[in-house]
């Protein structure tokens, strides 16, 4: 195993898996730690920069936003849309329970 | 008459002086992709049926004079990451295996009402998300110059498809290098246009902010060709910009004679193969013999290119995947579930990769509280800088010109263990993505009888002058011309 002067440790792996709801087991957790210290060591490179006085980036083409008219046209059917839906009900989208039984 | 080595220009004035019709041509590279894609892999979903159709359709209008677009009758295929309706769009990714959109993507939209003829779907790394093609959940795509070698990536069924003779152009996309590095290794001609020069409706998302849609094809002229069909505004991506497409295909030609080509020299460094390097600088000496002025420049932020790309890749890409959560579309693994927070978990777990799941979650590590200033604001600061740094050199040079990757193709497996290693390859195709401006991928030689590609990077918007000088430097080279020894 390769020392990083920087580490992420297997819980933090864990819990930032949970923040983005990816089930991951212990033995995976470790692996993604070794992995991570590595990469945001080498990321660590940015430090070298002064952007003291540096704006950081809003949008990369000097464009201003464009806006259409606001007009209403037909959208996708009911129907269509449900399609790719995994499971319906009464032409609604049905999700597992969202709160507890009280 | 071998049709499946045609260019796109040549096919265009077979199809329009009847030598030739859309369904002969259309059939002809089916044959092909199923007699040769077996080995290589470069489709994920062929559609024989609606092709032939469309071209059928083609060959209508082609017959009755009606609307004789430049594309049309044009067999092509595009990475499955764009929108089809009606036909499976997985971005080679197990989230997305039965997933069949309900509309087109804007680029699909406009190649359709052209007339260009559908042949299917490009497999790619998941999501995007590589530099070999090895992370599609479903195969890996192999190289047509070499079996045991990749394609490149992330776009790198479209780039096999185009070298291959499995259609005449390929519709890729380039979020940090995933158009011009496979073009290099497979000797094709790839366009990362300007961000906002074509309409990203209907593309699933990577970075919102660095996605670029592409053509890849043999020739300048094909590409150019095909970028004036997909280019302009469109109301459905307001990101798109409101300036006028050029004919850039008309434009082609000029003379390069006294334009400035700079070469950047923080790229020129150690780290590069030596059949690479001595293939740019002959291109160099190339473009020096068609009269333009070689100057040597300085982009003094190359090195933080890589590491801004991936930071910011990392986070947009965590917000931009959060919607493949097993609800309304695409996988959703509920059994045993007791609640919906079990049912995100259970189904992202089964449905991403190993690469897709370390992306996003160092998204949110990098963006939590405590870390945010230290990355994604840091990255976007030097992004700045990289911006100004290219800002200040097209103050100079009309044009710069850079290797697409340090290596030729590398091995299949070679770099898979390591994700900093496969990263490592993107090292002069990421900070184009940033600032957003144009780059052309042309080739450029051999080394140990693999490809080389250098890319020509220009101006936001300035894709005409990148056309003129790759379709100078095609007049007088023949390394577009040579063809993988696959058949």
């Amino acid at each position: 195993m390769t020392e990083h002067s920087f580490q992420i440790d297997a819980d933090m792996v864990k819990h930032v898996a949970y923040l983005v709801r990816l089930g991951i087991t212990d033995e995976e957790a470790q692996g993604f730690s070794q992995q991570f210290s590595a990469i945001i060591d080498y990321f660590n490179l940015l430090n070298e920069v002064d952007t003291s006085d540096t704006p950081p980036a809003t949008q990369v083409i000097h464009a201003s936003m464009v806006l259409r008219e606001d007009v209403a046209q037909p959208s996708m059917s009911r129907e269509e849309f449900l399609k790719n839906a995994p499971e319906s009900e009464d032409g609604y989208v049905k999700v597992s329970t969202v709160l507890g039984e009280e | 008459m071998d049709l499946n080595s045609l260019t796109l220009r040549s096919a265009q004035e077979m199809l329009r002086s009847k030598q030739v019709s859309s369904v002969e041509l259309t059939q002809a590279m089916l044959d092909r992709i199923h007699k040769i894609d077996p080995q290589i892999q470069a489709y994920m979903t062929v559609t024989d049926e609606l092709a032939l159709e469309q071209a059928h359709q083609a060959d209508e209008r082609l017959a009755h004079g009606d609307n004789v677009t430049p594309l049309i009758g044009i067999p092509f295929g595009v990475k499955d990451c764009l929108s089809t309706k009606g036909v499976r769009t997985t971005c080679s990714s197990k989230i997305l295996e039965n997933y069949v959109p309900q509309y087109n993507a804007t680029v699909i939209e406009k190649l359709s009402d052209a007339g260009a003829v559908l042949l299917g779907k490009h497999n790619m790394d998941e999501f995007g998300m590589g530099s070999s093609c090895e992370n599609s959940a479903y195969f890996p795509t192999r190289n047509p110059w070499d079996l045991s070698r990749v394609p490149g990536g992330s776009s790198g069924g479209s780039a096999a498809a185009a070298a291959a003779g499995m259609g005449l152009f390929s519709i890729g996309e380039d979020t940090g290098g995933s158009v011009r590095m496979p073009a290099g290794f497979c000797n094709i001609t790839g366009l990362k246009p300007t961000y906002g020069r074509v309409s990203r409706y209907g593309l699933i998302a990577l970075v919102s902010s660095f996605d670029s849609i592409g053509p890849m094809a043999r020739e300048v002229y094909d590409v150019a060709t095909v970028t004036e069909a997909i280019a302009g505004v469109d109301g459905r991506d307001s990101t798109s910009a409101a300036i006028p497409v050029p004919q850039y295909s008309q434009s082609l030609g000029k003379s390069v004679k006294g334009m400035k080509l700079g070469i950047p020299k923080e790229y020129f460094v150690a780290g590069m193969e030596a059949g690479v390097e001595s293939a740019i600088h002959k291109a160099i000496e190339q473009f020096e013999a068609l009269g333009m002025e070689i100057q040597e420049v300085s982009l003094p932020h190359t090195k933080y290119g890589l590491p801004v790309y991936y930071l910011i890749l990392f986070a947009e890409a965590s917000a931009n995947l959060a919607r493949f959560d097993g609800t309304r579309f695409g996988l959703s693994v509920r059994d045993g579930a007791e609640d919906v927070i079990d049912v995100y978990l259970q189904t992202r777990r089964a449905g991403f990769g190993d690469e897709v799941k370390r992306r996003i979650m160092l998204g949110a590590y990098t963006l939590s509280a405590g870390y945010y200033d230290a990355y994604y604001l840091k990255a976007q600061k030097v992004r700045t800088l990289l911006r100004q740094d290219f800002e200040q050199a097209f103050e100079q040079v009309d044009a710069l010109i850079a290797p697409t990757c340090p290596t030729t193709a590398f091995k299949l497996g070679e770099k898979t263990a390591d994700p900093l290693e496969m990263y490592l390859s993107d090292i002069y195709v990421t900070a184009t993505n940033p600032a957003g401006i144009p780059s052309l991928a042309v080739p450029c030689g051999f080394s140990q009888g693999m490809p080389v590609g250098m890319q020509l990077m220009g101006k936001h918007f300035n894709e005409e002058t990148l056309f003129q000088i790759g379709h100078a430097y095609q007049q007088v080279t023949d390394w577009h011309k040579q063809l993988p020894p696959i058949g």
